[in-house]
């Protein structure tokens, strides 16, 4: 088949638009005028400072969890596990404030290191039952998923309820100097973003400029053949796992510590299924994370706006997001569509 | 006698059972030809809304189940289609769909929330409610419990005892050995993860029809990975993974007693027990513990527990297959 280049590319778009038109379909539905709904998510996004600045604050663990992700699925390996590794992040950083007292100088690095400690070695086990028990990373990271959760539910009811009993909501607020310092009156923490990029082009350099990139890659296309070239398949998968678990920690702590002011129940706001979501999205290319990711933190601040002001259910943006994602799988690829296959094969 | 507290809690452990039994054996149906349907958490919300918004609206809870059923087949006809025909990822698909599933239940739905509806009716079967301690703990319930346990039967007498029960294991096992044999492995594949759909579909709507009545948002979320926890550790066949759906509902009910029984002891490290198991359970297949362990025992006994102990994944278990 000679589509050509171009047509390739640009394709994508018809699913995404197809997107697009079944939300407006749903919000029509339910008796809302789509073209004011959609300017409403805007608004809700972009309208004032506050409003961007928390579109920022939420962005910037997706942004980590979606580049640590980037590795993993290099490496060919499907790291579903992502949200116990922010979970543990969150868990790790909570530890430390909770337990040293110092100047935030000191504080906050122990905190980040620990977060990332907490991290990786929560992906490391999932990587471990991959090499050594054979437990497809899918299975081990649901379960280690849930079993993070869990933990976060035992010590927000028992050992770390807050002075006043156990609410199941979450620990004490931490003190002061433990806490990210934010932008203005939000819960944007500058030095997040920082890190952030900075992750992000280290992750970039190494995959594309490194041998290490060069031998995921090699795992991640076909693993027998990496083997039999010499590359050690363990090493490097753990790896893998264990940086992206590094980010994704990171991603927790930046929750725990400036999204939120302690360890809460549901510390993660499934931002790392939204990171797999995103990179599945960006179809592994690895400029379109960020924006990608801008762009789904946008939509999801704004369907608050949206409920506030129509009454419809805030779940609009995760489904605008989720059938993007869809449309994009199942049709984003015009050669794997195989309208003209059938041709091929029979020729 | 038959209401003691300690049968009461036994019935309702078999009730609030019946849900995961229903959807583990739909489950164990699509990964033994081959797919893995990871929706199952979308699906179940999907299909409690449906179900239950369809059997407020037409009065009846029979056509409520019809309605979650074609959800939950249309939910895995999408997976089917996209990993067969389209060869995209199956479990990006199913990934995508869980979360899908979720919103747009809870959207679709925001009408409907907590507002009392239709209930399946109790129906105790005349004599055998009667027998002792058996009886009222699973004869005197309703026609879904009686449907999951004739259904546990049925699943896995046409897995292990019937051509095409043969067919479908080769989809999943040897899908090269069965084409040769001329089993068309990617009919099998969508027949089963359809009607696997579908009965994910009856275990979803009999959250909202028949335990715990009427829709609310994310009513069932997080039960779709338990179920696959369970197909897991229940090692593929319905039986055991009956077994397992009502040790589940067990832990549940043994927490809920603790936790009243001594309020100051955290019990939530409870709800860690499926996933424990999952792991352990994965871990003997993977390994060669199990072998080892047999090679203990006496030579007479040996035959036995490798009988009791085998457990086998689908071989082909989330790979594609192209029919040439």
């Amino acid at each position: 088949m000679n589509t050509s280049r171009w047509f390739r590319w640009v394709w994508p778009a018809v699913p995404i638009a197809g997107a697009l038109v079944v939300t407006s379909l749903l919000l029509f539905l339910f008796g809302a005028a789509p073209f004011e709904a959609f300017q409403a998510m805007y608004q809700g996004a972009f309208g004032d400072q506050s409003k961007t600045l928390s579109v920022l604050a939420f962005w910037v663990p997706l942004l980590l969890s979606s580049t640590g992700l980037l590795i993993t699925f290099k490496a060919g390996l499907w790291n579903i596990g992502i949200e116990g590794q922010i979970v543990m992040g969150a868990v790790a950083a909570s530890w430390v404030a909770l337990n040293l007292e110092a100047p935030s100088a000191v504080l906050i690095p122990i905190e980040i290191v620990a977060a990332m400690l907490g991290g990786a070695l929560w992906a490391a086990l999932s990587a471990v039952l991959k090499t050594r028990g054979n437990i497809h990373e899918i299975f081990s990271g649901l379960a280690l998923n849930s079993i993070a959760i869990i933990l976060t539910n035992y010590l927000i009811s028992g050992p770390w309820q807050p002075p006043e009993g156990g609410t199941f909501r979450g620990t004490a607020p931490f003190q002061p100097s433990a806490l990210l310092p934010l932008f203005a009156n939000s819960r944007f923490s500058p030095l997040s973003l920082i890190l952030a990029v900075i992750a992000f082009i280290l992750v970039v350099i190494a995959l594309r400029g490194t041998f290490w990139g060069l031998k995921l890659k090699a795992i991640g296309v076909n693993l027998r053949s990496a083997f039999l070239l010499g590359v050690s398949s363990e090493r490097e998968m753990i790896l893998a796992m264990m940086f992206c678990g590094a980010l994704a920690g990171l991603g927790g702590a930046v929750r725990t510590l400036s999204w939120f002011d302690s360890l809460r129940q549901s510390i993660s706001g499934g931002i790392g299924f939204m990171a797999l979501m995103v990179v599945m999205l960006a179809n592994y290319r690895m400029f379109l994370v960020p924006p990608i990711a801008l762009f789904f933190s946008a939509v999801l601040s704004g369907s608050i706006t949206l409920q506030l002001r129509t009454q419809l259910h805030s779940s609009l943006g995760g489904i605008l997001t989720e059938l993007m994602v869809l449309f994009v799988l199942l049709f984003g690829d015009w050669a794997k569509l195989g309208i003209f296959r059938k041709k091929d094969d029979d020729g | 006698m038959d209401s003691s507290p300690i049968i009461l809690t036994l019935a309702s452990v078999v009730l609030v059972s019946t849900p995961l039994i229903i959807a583990v054996c739909g489950e164990i149906l699509t990964e033994r030809s081959g797919i893995v349907n990871l929706s199952l958490d979308g699906t179940m919300l999907m299909a409690a809304m449906t179900g239950f918004i369809v059997a407020f609206e037409s009065d009846s809870v029979w056509i409520g189940f019809l309605a979650a059923m074609a959800i939950g087949a249309f939910f895995a006809f999408i997976v089917a289609f996209g990993s067969i025909r389209l060869r995209q990822s199956q479990f990006a698909i199913g990934f995508v769909l869980t979360l899908l599933g979720d919103d747009l239940s809870a959207f679709l739905g925001q009408n409907y929330t907590r507002i009392p509806g239709p209930v399946v009716k109790h129906y105790a079967i005349p004599i055998l409610k009667d027998i002792p301690i058996i009886g009222p703990i699973f004869f005197n319930q309703n026609a879904v419990v009686y449907f999951a346990f004739i259904l546990v039967a049925v699943t896995w007498f046409w897995l292990f005892r019937t051509q095409p029960g043969l067919r479908l294991r080769s989809a999943g096992d040897r899908p090269e050995a069965g084409f040769a044999r001329g089993v068309g492995i990617n009919f099998q594949r969508y027949l089963y993860t359809i009607i696997g759909g579908a009965l994910v579909g009856i275990a979803g709507a009999s959250y909202s029809l028949n335990i715990k009545i009427g829709w609310s948002e994310g009513i069932t979320r997080g039960l779709g990975w338990i179920v696959l926890a369970i197909v897991i550790f229940g090692g593929w066949s319905p039986i055991r993974g009956m077994f397992g759906a009502l040790l589940f509902g067990a832990t549940k009910a043994l927490a809920t007693y603790l936790q009243r029984t001594f309020p100051e002891v955290s019990v939530v490290a409870f709800n860690a027990i499926p996933w424990v198991l999952m792991i352990l359970v994965l871990l003997l297949v993977g390994s060669d513990f199990t072998e080892r362990v047999i090679m203990i025992v006496p030579k007479s006994l040996q035959r036995p527990l490798q009988r009791m102990l085998r457990i086998s994944p689908p071989q082909a278990l989330g790979s594609t297959f192209v029919e040439d």
